[in-house]
């Protein structure tokens, strides 16, 4: 066993060095737009770490991710748009003009404070992801009940965003990049430079965060839980409790996430609450590596970063690519890509490429007299 | 006399209208090692089911240490001290040996001690002890799903263990097992009682035998015949529905 775990902790490692070193050299020789989506792709990898969590560890694949991901977001250009209203009419954001509205709707007054905003950003997510779990894991619905319901709570969603236009703008989202944020326009050069470090470093700390969490006997019960629920109940723990608290974490780090991804890209839309995008963040895991944590990482960040670099070379095609890439995954590698390495997948694929050489038999063991195997 | 550690007060439990248990009666007292037999199809599972808080019961009381179990969630029943193994081996294969235990021994089971506290000495010294009861030592970091079949059950009766259960209640302890298997595991239940509660269900007939111990037969959802195996195999009408049954299969 130890073998194995020095060779995963090699391969981390490797990884993390190369991650890190991208990091620090992307903003001197990528281009500022290049750096802007490199910097929204490493904001989703937070989401995905979330969704690894209860669906890579707990067994729990939700598909309305998007639900918290966009109130993250929301929360953040609520706070920038007042910021910077000062200027328009009645000092409220300027679309609410359109409507002829001239009174701020009671629930965007908290969003004047800066540091209600920092809390809501992960805090209103995770709350409403606690109740909405504790519900649904008291009554005992899991697997594909579980995903379905998600999936009518994401409907639910973004159908009331995208209809409340009196509200918070509906169809049209919320701006972000003309607002203002200590004293320079959010779309700027410097303010998007900014916004990548803190997005790296985020990345890190939620990603040491998981970790922590899923590090010791925490895990264990997640994965205990994912493989048999009754033993984890008869064992004497309540796998409610643990279910709502890992499904509340996933949603705080989706909200966090959709802030980082809504100032990067300028927009929060209810586009964040469609069911695809949703789906896509269970793809980013399932290909990278699900219960890995790093892949989750990994896939976010690649699968977007080809899904851009593709619909630049070949418009239209990503769909198929992304679907391909899907099935031949879940036949082919079915631990995501990650998974597959540490099992030892590169050297079988030296092998089969006929670089390497197979050991044809077992290796030499020492027998003592009694034919035992001397260790 | 004290009074008797479980008591299970005719107890009924009908599936749409089938009767899977009949006014059950049983008591248990402390330290004892009871079997309890029956055919395919005699409520034995269901009987297991009622007292964990699987399966609420239509009518009748479980009553535990004083106190009556009946409307309790399963993961309180298992904390007031009733372990549970289930007829095919039930533990967590995707974690090792060692963490297995760990989650088996962990006290208090809250998610903010598995999260913040580390285990103990006293916890990790009970962990390398119930690997040496079952012997597993040397298998203390490989992955529960990589052990044999009657590793597994080991592991789970290991895992009860770990629990500090008064009561112990083990479902087929020996199904699938070697004969040699079979017996250690009958030695190890013994070695067991005294300090446990133990309520065994299976119709290994040589296993029960072996465990020497009282014997309850159940048929049809209730208490046939009770008394100890050389009593109960000499009983017309306990060979006519059930050892007669069987030898005939055989």
């Amino acid at each position: 066993m130890a073998i194995v775990s020095t060779k995963k902790n090699w391969i981390n490692l490797t990884i993390w060095v190369v991650i890190i070193a991208l990091i620090i050299a992307a903003p001197t020789f990528l281009p500022v737009f290049r750096l802007n989506l490199l910097g929204r792709y490493l904001s989703l990898a937070i989401v995905a770490l979330g969704v690894d969590l209860i669906w890579g560890f707990t067994g729990m694949l939700s598909l309305g991710q998007g639900i918290f991901f966009a109130l993250g977001g929301y929360c953040a250009a609520m706070f920038l748009q007042l910021n910077s209203s000062e200027g328009f009419p009645n000092g409220i954001p300027e679309f609410f003009g359109l409507y002829g509205i001239e009174k701020l709707p009671f629930f965007w007054e908290p969003f004047r404070s800066s540091i209600f905003t920092l809390f809501s950003i992960w805090l209103l997510p995770a709350i409403i992801a606690g109740l909405f779990g504790y519900l649904v894991f008291r009554n005992r619905i899991k697997g594909v009940y579980f995903s379905i319901l998600t999936q009518a709570a994401l409907l639910v969603f973004f159908n009331f965003f995208n209809g409340q236009q009196k509200l918070i703008n509906g169809t049209n989202g919320l701006k972000t990049d003309v607002t203002e944020l200590f004293g320079q326009m959010v779309g700027s050069e410097i303010m998007q430079r900014w916004f990548f470090w803190l997005t790296a470093i985020l990345v890190i700390f939620a990603w040491l965060f998981s970790r922590w969490i899923v590090r010791d006997r925490f895990g264990d019960i997640l994965i205990g839980i994912r493989d048999d629920e009754p033993r984890v109940r008869f064992t004497g723990y309540n796998p409610v409790v643990f279910k709502t608290i890992i499904f509340s974490i996933a949603g705080g780090l989706a909200g966090i996430s959709g802030a980082l991804y809504t100032v990067q890209s300028g927009i929060v839309s209810p586009q964040f609450m469609t069911v695809p995008f949703s789906i896509e963040m269970v793809i980013w895991v399932a290909v990278g590596g699900r219960g890995t944590l790093l892949g989750a990482i990994l896939g976010a960040v690649f699968i977007n970063y080809a899904k851009s670099l593709v619909s630049e070379a070949l418009p239209a095609s990503w769909m198929f690519i992304q679907g391909g890439l899907f099935i031949f995954v879940v036949t082919a590698l079915p631990e995501g890509v990650l998974g597959w390495i540490r099992r030892g997948g590169l050297k079988e694929l030296l092998y089969l490429m006929g670089i390497n050489k197979k050991l044809k038999t077992y290796p030499k063991l020492e027998v003592n007299e009694q034919g035992e195997v001397k260790s | 006399m004290n009074s008797p550690l479980l008591e299970i007060q005719q107890i009924s439990v009908s599936f749409d209208g089938f009767l899977a248990l009949n006014d059950l009666n049983l008591v248990l007292n402390e330290g004892d090692l009871r079997a309890v037999i029956g055919p395919n199809g005699a409520g034995k599972t269901t009987f297991l089911d009622v007292i964990t808080g699987k399966v609420l019961p239509t009518k009748g009381d479980v009553i535990f240490k004083d106190k009556s179990l009946i409307g309790q969630k399963e993961y309180r029943i298992a904390r007031k001290g009733i372990g549970r193994k289930f007829q095919s081996p039930r533990i967590f294969k995707n974690l090792s040996v060692q963490e297995n235990l760990a989650l088996s021994v962990s006290r208090p089971k809250t998610p903010f001690s598995l999260l913040f506290n580390n285990l103990k000495v006293k916890q990790l010294d009970k962990i390398q002890h119930l690997m040496s009861i079952v012997n597993l030592q040397s298998k203390s970091n490989i992955k529960a799903g990589a052990l044999s079949h009657g590793q597994k059950q080991w592991l789970e009766i290991a895992m009860l263990v770990g629990q500090d259960p008064d009561l112990l209640l083990v479902d087929e302890p020996v199904a699938g097992l070697t004969d040699e298997e079979t017996d250690l595991t009958a030695d190890l239940l013994k070695s067991l009682a005294g300090d446990h509660t133990i309520l065994v269900i299976d119709h290994d007939m040589e296993f029960i035998r072996r465990l020497d111990c009282p014997v309850s037969v159940l048929h049809q959802g209730h208490i046939l015949k009770e008394g100890s195996m050389s009593q109960i195999e000499k009983d017309p009408l306990v060979i006519e529905i059930y050892l007669g049954q069987s030898e005939e299969e055989v």
